[in-house]
């Protein structure tokens, strides 16, 4: 009765949902080592890539383990497909082998003491259809072992498997256990950009026949954009935004997202003037005055930050254009986007090896800020 | 005194290694399960069974014997459940030798067994519990293999112990040849009878079979770290 209630109580709105609907806090008490950490999640993963992003130490792992069952929550619910996972005030938790939560660690976890076809049987023993005969089990082992080019590798011992092999057979291994929610916590971590390749495109291709939601800890911005469907940033225990990736790129809810994201420009500015005829205003900004797009509940005077996409802002090559600002360079390094420049107010954009030796003769730049690629946080 | 080996009473040292084997045997199953339960368990009262694990670490082996005189003796209602379930006392019986060997060398068996069980990596069990296994699957196919070379030492080194037992054994045992001595006992009468070559020769084949159950163990150990290392 209590699972029912509270069932019909959290997912009024989102009834239809499928995918994870989670809502707990957990406190971890002070140790030796560290303070005590609040973690207070507010989480939706519906279908498709969830991506946990956020620095070091904010509870990424923490949120994940809670999902699984690891780690219970002091407080809250948790829900995967309008199923109940965990829930304090009716007194439910699953143990971890019910809720089918494949779970891809760092290092992959793979059973030091079994081969590769053992680590398979092992989590193909593990599904809950218990009337599956033996020989259709074996049979969908060698087609795991098959599509993940692992046939010939089945006999080795994980300590013998090169890193790449590793994860084919973590991935293989998970797939088998057929998992309702797969979790991977930093994957590729440590691995050249190589293997990281390799896992980004078997992890897609996997998705494929994987009909389940996916959660992902990264705090690689790269990895983050690549993967991710949906965005779900966290800080210092707290979730700061939760949406799907374009809506969260194109307005961060805050001044702290979108710093978190480190994508944008972000500057002080105070409104000039708001012309709600043409849609557009008038913005001070760094002495300045350039053009933004209207700003609806503002008035004239408020001060707030301006938001511009790194790849929006266009350097320029002459002083001559409107709606641009002129920028001290601070240093600049060459990086897999180009040329990576460091400009006071604490302002970082990418230019191409060509744009930068056309401007690299000053020491300012001229940076074009299109007035429809502006937002304005609070 | 002039004593040839086949003169020798071998019984002694048959029934101490029938009691090894058999409280080894017990002390595998149920220390295994106590370690399990401390590793890996949050529950009240924990440090206190704890400490009770390892007080007979601590307490002189007469007042050991004396507690298991007073738990298991023939008016305690173990020793009548023990009495009616057998037909026999337990206390004086080479049963009671096991008791005794079981409570000598437990406690360093399970105390190394839940060190052994908390150092295997969690990840495995978590890894193991989201394919979909129980914790009982997991203990069986991953915490207990992982931990196997380990736990195989110390049942090696609880064997070797159980086989020196003194103090408990003659507390609830006593000494009756052919019935409850056993070696320890045995070699305390040789020496106290003056009958000095029966004691050196069950000396030599006592330490000569301690050394033959716990060099593997600690070859086992030496290899499980090479190869944990490499």
């Amino acid at each position: 009765m209590a699972r029912q209630l509270s069932a019909a109580h959290f997912s009024n709105e989102q009834r239809l949902v499928t995918g994870v609907v989670a809502d707990f806090k957990k406190t971890l008490p002070a140790t030796r080592d560290s303070p005590p950490f609040d973690l207070d999640v507010h989480l939706t993963a519906p279908a498709g890539t969830t991506v946990l992003f956020g620095p070091s130490g904010s509870g990424k792992t923490l949120t994940l383990n809670c999902l699984a069952g690891f780690v219970r929550p002091d407080s809250g619910r948790i829900l995967l497909d309008n199923r109940i996972h965990f829930d304090a005030a009716g007194r439910v938790n699953l143990p971890p082998h019910l809720r089918r939560c494949g779970y891809i660690f760092q290092d992959h976890a793979l059973f030091p003491h079994m081969t590769v076809r053992q680590n398979l049987t092992f989590a193909a023993d593990g599904t809950f259809d218990r009337k599956e005969s033996a020989l259709g089990r074996r049979r969908r082992i060698a087609d795991m072992l098959d599509s993940f080019e692992l046939a010939g590798l089945a006999s080795q011992k994980p300590g013998q498997l090169s890193g790449g092999q590793r994860q084919r057979a973590a991935l293989a291994r998970v797939l088998l256990s057929e998992p309702r929610l797969l979790l991977l916590d930093e994957p590729t971590r440590g691995l050249d950009s190589r293997l990281r390749d390799s896992f980004y495109s078997l992890l897609q291709s996997t998705q494929g026949r994987l009909n389940a939601p996916v959660i992902l800890i990264t705090h690689d911005i790269n990895e983050c954009l690549r993967l991710a469907n949906n965005l779900c940033l966290l800080e210092a225990g707290r979730v700061l935004q939760n949406g799907p990736l374009h809506s969260v790129l194109q307005k961060p809810a805050t001044v702290e997202v979108a710093k978190s994201l480190g994508l944008y420009i972000l500057l002080p500015a105070e409104i000039r003037a708001l012309d709600p005829g043409r849609r557009t205003s008038r913005l001070r900004v760094l002495d300045t005055d350039i053009d933004g797009p209207y700003l609806p509940g503002h008035l004239l005077g408020d001060r707030c930050t301006l938001c511009v996409r790194q790849s929006a802002a266009v350097v320029l090559a002459s002083n001559s254009t409107e709606n641009a600002l002129t920028l001290r360079v601070l240093g600049s390094y060459q990086s897999s986007q180009g040329v990576r420049l460091e400009c006071e107010n604490d302002v970082r954009l990418a230019v191409t090896p060509q744009q930068w030796e056309q401007v690299r003769e000053n020491d300012r730049l001229r940076v074009y800020l299109p007035p429809d690629a502006i937002s304005f946080l609070s | 005194m002039g004593r040839t080996l086949e003169s020798i009473d071998w019984f002694p040292l048959f029934l101490s290694l029938k009691v090894a084997a058999l409280s080894t045997m017990f002390i595998l199953v149920i220390g295994t399960g106590l370690a399990y339960l401390l590793s890996h368990r949050e529950f009240r009262g924990k440090s206190l069974l704890d400490s009770a694990i390892t007080l007979p670490l601590v307490l002189p082996p007469t007042v050991l014997g004396y507690y298991l005189l007073v738990v298991v003796g023939r008016e305690t209602g173990l020793g009548r459940l023990y009495e009616w379930l057998f037909g026999t006392p337990l206390v004086f019986t080479w049963q009671a030798a096991v008791v005794a060997a079981i409570v000598h060398s437990a406690p360093i068996y399970i105390k190394g067994a839940r060190v052994l069980l908390e150092n295997v990596d969690y990840r495995y069990e978590w890894a193991a519990r989201s394919l979909g296994a129980s914790e009982w699957r997991t203990f069986w196919r991953i915490t207990l293999p992982l931990a196997r070379r380990g736990l195989s030492a110390l049942g090696s080194l609880s064997f070797a112990r159980a086989l020196g037992d003194f103090g408990i054994t003659i507390m609830v045992a006593g000494n009756f040849p052919g019935r409850t001595q056993t070696v320890s006992v045995a070699i305390y009468e040789a020496v106290e009878s003056g009958d000095g070559r029966l004691a050196r020769i069950l000396v030599l084949v006592v330490s000569a079979v301690a050394l033959a159950f716990l060099w593997p163990g600690s070859y086992l150990q030496r290899t499980s770290r090479m190869s944990s290392g490499s």
